[in-house]
């Protein structure tokens, strides 16, 4: 797990080994151990390395044999090990035993394809001596992130946004679609990001520079086209298989020259990972959670249940309302876009417990939700069409109540405030983004809060149509449950919940995330299976209980689901809050960015003080507003100054 | 708290108390007769924070099948269901 930056000079001149420094610099975190720059005619490779597999053969940036392939790389191919032996029958030579020069062999047999061979999680660019061409690619499901822009002479590209942003010809300045796609979807739609002209690779996407052209495409998608046969009938062996693939997904993810953990949050996911993990591997696994103050978000009870059960030696970190106003700039500044909630926070303490312990590598259980099932947003979108086909029924909206029994201002509901907050009127059932409506125009609101100049740059719905132009042709076709599974997989997964969530706040402190539920196999796997199995009536992630039955306490596989969830806008206003937070919201720093009414945002602010704002509508516009300025603060203004976080980044800084 | 108030007072406070609380200060947003949910002014915890301003305001009970959109959906509809209450406390 590494961070790697890169340049190629559009008008031939010479890659400049400086600028590859200086965009090293940005990513030390991401890779401490080593770090090294290769520079060939036009193209210039840069690597910063955190040692993983083969910690004396593997530095980057890495050649063939014969020199004409470069690569800078950063992530992992778990099936190196049979990619290798394939390609040694082929007659290729290799000079380390590190995944890197499977990769190269494997793009010299394969050539642009050579990525669908890969079981991992990949960002690398691969530099063609030869044909004068670079190569880069992301992993399937986006676990990895890769940035890359163009400037009136080179392609620029990086880990993070923050090593593009100190190229010269490259300025720092909002994307207001962006922004405005993550105050409806909570990320941006790729290759968007929040910073005008930065752009992403999409996830499963490859590309290629040459002769001064761009080309990008996709090399994998998922596919819910359920298979043929009734997959009901067979239950019992579907779940077998389900294990058995989790299992080898598990196995081939503890391939590491260094002791790999585990994170266990207490839910069924990270559960299973770790038992697996348990089991694979034998004695003396560490596993880590994080634990609450308050006890509407702890679930520290159940982290201990699961660590007594399985096995492991625990450890975690307490993360109180303070916590999280105090480590909020830096994970700001990791995230590098605005989020709506605080939820990766902790895992910014969590990751640097796991570092602390002396850790690189954690397995954890991210994916699940997604592939089998298991968010509470499958079981609304399954209540609300009930509820659709029969509109005067009394009962059928009281289900809503039901889902959501941790949500008490959801039980005084009437059905008419029912029926408008969940969509259900027969205009919405034939809406193609019915499952999500809620969702995306709760997130929405918060757009009260931009500025007359701001509002008058973004058309009304134009990130709804965005959205609905990047559907496969496919979607269609899809029965709701798919339509709502893709929408989590494709958007959700890769630029909230993997990104801002995973990569960032792992690599914060150099830890990579590895993640057995998104191995593509599992996730094709489930893609074919019946809904109905995934979900049975209202049981959400029904096969993966029923696979893991033996494997995990009881207690665990029968808890209702619970989301996580951390402290969101209190965390700012308990006593008198961080100084940066009033500064931020403050008038003079609102209009100074001009992005959000400060009227409006004061008003908002005033219910906070008040003990008023209790509604996540409200909490996702404080989060929203607070991180939106932080952004601006980090990476546009660049007022940050070497003491105005210098309190957090003292306290936090754990190398 | 307040046990007697005329149509303006009452529609002035409710009016004002859905401006700060749910537009923010953008009162130009709010047209009286509009319905608040049609608007998208209010969410599910913005009608149990508008019963608990009726509640502490005027001191009266919104019994759980008054809570629905013909008495809480606009200024209008908001300030009669709380006359009518009012007047029968009074």
């Amino acid at each position: 797990m590494c961070g790697i930056s890169g340049v190629l000079k559009l008008d031939g001149s010479q890659a400049d080994p400086h600028q590859l420094i200086d965009m090293l610099a940005m990513l030390r975190h991401r890779g401490p151990d080593a770090s090294g720059v290769h520079v060939a005619g036009p193209a210039g490779l840069a690597h910063a390395r955190l040692s993983i597999i083969d910690l004396q053969g593997g530095a980057q940036p890495m050649s063939t044999v014969d020199g004409c392939l470069w690569i800078t790389f950063n992530g992992e191919i778990f099936n190196y090990v049979e990619l290798r032996e394939e390609l040694l029958s082929k007659g290729h030579r290799f000079a380390t035993r590190s995944d890197t020069e499977v990769i190269l062999n494997a793009y010299r047999e394969f050539g642009e394809e050579c990525v669908t061979h890969f079981n991992g999680q990949w960002a690398l660019a691969i530099w063609d001596t030869t044909q004068q061409k670079l190569f880069l690619s992301r992993d399937r499901l986006g676990v990895r992130p890769l940035f890359y822009t163009r400037t009136r002479d080179s392609l620029l590209f990086a880990s993070e946004i923050k090593a593009v942003l100190t190229c010269p010809g490259v300025t720092a300045e909002l994307d207001l679609r962006g922004l405005d796609q993550i105050f409806t979807f909570w990320c941006t739609l790729p290759p968007r990001t929040v910073f005008k002209d930065i752009c992403q690779l999409p996830p499963g996407s490859s590309m290629v520079v040459e002769d001064g052209h761009i080309r990008v495409w996709k090399y994998w998608s998922i596919d819910y086209a359920p298979a043929e046969e009734d997959g009901c009938l067979q239950e019992g062996k579907l779940a077998e298989e389900l294990l058995c693939l989790l299992s080898d997904a598990t196995r081939i993810r503890l391939r590491s020259d260094v002791p790999v953990g585990a994170y266990l949050s207490g839910g069924i996911d990270s559960t299973v990972t770790t038992a697996l993990v348990k089991k694979l591997a034998g004695d003396r696994l560490r596993s880590f959670s994080v634990s609450f103050d308050d006890a509407e978000f702890d679930e520290s009870s159940y982290q201990q249940e699961a660590s007594s059960f399985i096995g492991t030696q625990h450890t975690d970190v307490n993360c109180s309302y303070e916590d999280i106003a105090h480590v909020f700039p830096q994970v700001i500044w990791h995230t590098e876009q605005p989020i709506l909630r605080t939820a990766p926070a902790p895992m910014f303490l969590l990751s640097n417990l796991v570092r602390k312990s002396g850790f690189k590598v954690v397995l954890t259980g991210e994916g699940a939700d997604e592939m089998l099932g298991g968010y509470d947003i499958f079981k609304e979108v399954k209540i609300r069409r009930f509820w659709g086909r029969n509109l005067g029924s009394s009962w059928r909206p009281l289900l809503l109540k039901r889902l959501y029994p941790y949500m008490e201002n959801m039980q005084r509901q009437s059905p008419a405030y029912l029926k408008s907050f969940f969509h259900v009127t027969p205009e919405d059932l034939e809406n193609p983004f019915f499952s999500h409506l809620p969702r995306w125009e709760l997130t929405a609101k918060a757009k009260v809060f931009f500025s007359d100049a701001v509002r008058s740059e973004i058309l009304p719905d134009e990130a709804f149509a965005e959205i609905e132009r990047a559907l496969p042709k496919a979607y269609s076709a899809w029965t709701p449950f798919n339509q709502a599974e893709y929408l989590e997989c494709a958007h959700l997964l890769p630029g909230y919940i993997l990104s801002s969530q995973g990569d960032r706040m792992a690599m914060a402190h150099s830890v990579e995330g590895r993640y057995p539920f998104l191995d593509y196999r599992v996730v094709e796997f489930a893609a074919k299976l019946p809904p109905t199995l995934k979900m049975k009536v209202l049981d959400q992630k029904h096969l993966l209980k029923r696979a893991s039955d033996g494997l995990i306490p009881v207690s665990i596989r029968k808890r209702p689901k619970q989301p996580y969830r951390a402290p969101d806008g209190k965390s700012f206003f308990i006593s008198e809050g961080p100084e940066y937070a009033a500064d931020l919201l403050s008038s003079r720093a609102l209009q100074q960015n001009g992005i959000f009414d400060s009227g409006a945002v004061a008003a908002l602010v005033n219910k906070f003080k008040a003990g008023r704002a209790n509604g996540v509508k409200d909490n996702m516009a404080l989060v929203g507003i607070l991180s939106t300025q932080i952004v601006v603060d980090h990476f546009i203004n660049q007022s940050r100054g070497p003491n105005k976080y210098a309190n957090t980044l003292e306290h936090n800084d754990c190398r | 708290m307040q046990t007697l108030s005329n149509t303006m007072t009452v529609a002035d406070d409710i009016r004002q108390f859905v401006t700060d609380n749910f537009l923010f200060g953008k009162s130009a947003d709010l047209v009286d007769g509009e319905s608040l949910l049609d608007r998208g002014v209010i969410d599910s915890t913005g009608v149990l924070e508008l019963i608990q301003f009726i509640e502490d305001h005027y001191g009266i009970k919104v019994e759980d099948e008054e809570a629905i959109p013909q008495n809480l959906d606009s200024v209008t509809c908001l300030t009669n269901y709380v006359r009518t209450k009012l007047a029968a406390i009074a």
